[in-house]
């Protein structure tokens, strides 16, 4: 049994929240040059090599990437073998507020019928699995409404098979157009249960940018994906050209003989994620 | 002008535009192109749209006169001590589309956000003269530096959705719809289209 003290966890979460918000991964820097090189347009390679910069400017000065820093979402594998000292959900949820305070991110989070603002950008949510282990991984994905609102939930008849997964998720991208700020991450969710198909489709953004699935089938399936995206040339903003999406990423899981439920989370460039591990 | 202020010369010899516009000016934008803005403009999103609406509603007067402006979808990030402002991109237009055709009625000369807007407010914007321009979303460190003075003007309880009076300098825009009734993105999915034929 290994002790984890919670004043350690929300100075930990505290700490992502701000860094996230500030300091892109290599992972989408690396995808953005790769499309700021394979770009022929003339707009949109402006673009990309404005969002560069952009990148640049906010980890320097200190000025978060996008004004949207977003709902916090927190990813969490806990060990089996770890006790917490301290009230876990507390320690997440302080840690979140500490951050968008202490960091000037913008807090944005609303009663869903009042609108009223919450004032501290809580509560996060969060997304708890036990594994084994000493260890407490988290991982912190502040997510944009831009991308968000374009995301979508579907539950097709088995029979539309395949076919009917790569129409609908194309339909998807088609009809969000600039408004989830492409180039875009598309996470899919396929099988489970409702509830189950939509947490793949978030937790398939997790995954570093451009790796492939590790099933054979899946990564043929997200490369074909992000071919026929990138071909309809709606391009980085909607202003044409060959960088729509920078990775299609889809995970699975078995689900009922009667269900196939398709989700689709989009993420857009400013795609702000950090880890740590306790 | 570089608006890369010498970390790059991608943006060179953009056409600068004064704001607000001039009727000239106004008329001389044209859809897929990469401009310049300095000058003022007004800030609002959600819930400035839903209060300003709300007034028209009740026959009372705006905070502020919106004839010949550019009103910005932005919902800032708050600055750290002794900055103007925080991160200050675009946030997307769509939600602002039932409000939109009231206040170009008004005179509002351009709204600013991301992503296309519904057929009523394209409708609306040919009809009294308004265009429609796209920031660089997701460029809010960069379009920071751009925004040289933040004022408030109303509705200061709803944060970052307030309504702001903003001096901008070099703030780089894309031209969507314009006077004679293009819209860019139908520009661009046009073009697709006849290249798949
Ligand atoms: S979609 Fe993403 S990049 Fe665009 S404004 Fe929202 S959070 Fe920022």
């Amino acid at each position: 049994m290994r002790e984890i003290d919670s004043n350690e966890i929300r100075k930990g979460v505290r700490d992502l929240t701000i860094a996230a918000a500030h300091d892109l991964e290599p992972d989408i820097l690396e995808a953005l040059r790769g499309a700021r090189d394979r770009e022929t347009g003339e707009l949109a390679g402006n673009i990309l090599d404005l969002l560069l910069v952009n990148a640049e400017i906010a980890s320097r000065e200190r000025i978060p990437v996008c004004q949207d820093t977003g709902t916090g979402i927190l990813f969490l594998e806990l060990g089996q073998e770890v006790h917490i000292r301290g009230d876990l959900n507390d320690a997440l949820q302080e840690g979140v507020r500490l951050g968008y305070e202490e960091g000037y991110l913008r807090k944005s989070v609303c009663d869903p019928l009042t609108r009223k603002n919450t004032g501290t950008n809580t509560p996060a949510v969060v997304h708890l699995e036990m594994v084994p282990g000493d260890r407490l991984v988290i991982r912190f994905l502040p997510k944009g409404c831009g991308s968000e609102n374009m995301s979508s939930l579907v539950m097709l008849p088995p029979a539309a098979g395949t076919e009917g997964v790569v129409q609908h998720v194309i339909d998807r991208v088609v009809a969000a157009g600039s408004n989830p700020c492409p180039p875009m991450i598309v996470g899919v969710g396929l099988g489970g249960s409702f509830e189950k198909a939509a947490l793949l489709a978030k937790k398939a953004l997790l995954r570093p940018v451009g790796v492939r699935s590790d099933r054979a089938d899946v990564a043929a399936l997200e490369e074909r994906l992000l071919r026929e995206i990138n071909a309809r040339g709606q391009g980085v903003h909607g202003f044409g050209g060959i960088n729509t999406a920078l990775a299609v990423h889809m995970e699975t899981f078995p689900c009922h003989i009667a269900s196939l439920p398709v989700a689709i989370n989009i993420q857009c460039h400013a795609h702000r994620h950090k880890e740590i591990i306790l | 002008m570089s608006l890369l202020r010498g970390e790059s010369v991608f943006f060179d010899n953009l056409p600068e535009v004064r704001l607000p516009f001039t009727p000239e000016a106004l008329a001389s934008l044209k859809a897929g192109q990469l401009i310049s803005l300095s000058g003022t403009l007004y800030t609002g999103r959600d819930q400035t749209h839903r209060r300003l609406c709300a007034l028209l509603d009740e026959g009372k007067d705006l905070p502020v006169d919106l004839a010949g402006q550019l009103l910005y979808y932005v919902g800032p990030s708050p600055p750290r001590p002794g900055r103007v402002i925080g991160a200050a991109g675009p946030t997307t237009s769509y939600r602002m589309d039932s409000y939109t055709p009231r206040l170009l009625a008004l005179g509002l000369a351009a709204t600013m956000g991301k992503g296309a807007r519904s057929a009523e407010v394209r409708q609306a914007m040919l009809a009294h003269g308004a265009v429609y321009l796209a920031a660089i979303g997701g460029a809010g460190a960069f379009l920071s530096q751009c925004v040289k003075k933040s004022e408030l003007v109303a509705f200061g309880d709803a944060g970052p959705e307030a309504l702001y009076r903003f001096e901008v300098e070099n703030f780089p825009a894309v031209v969507i719809n314009d006077l004679d009734g293009r819209d860019y993105y139908a520009l661009v999915a046009a073009a697709n289209k006849k290249g798949e034929g």
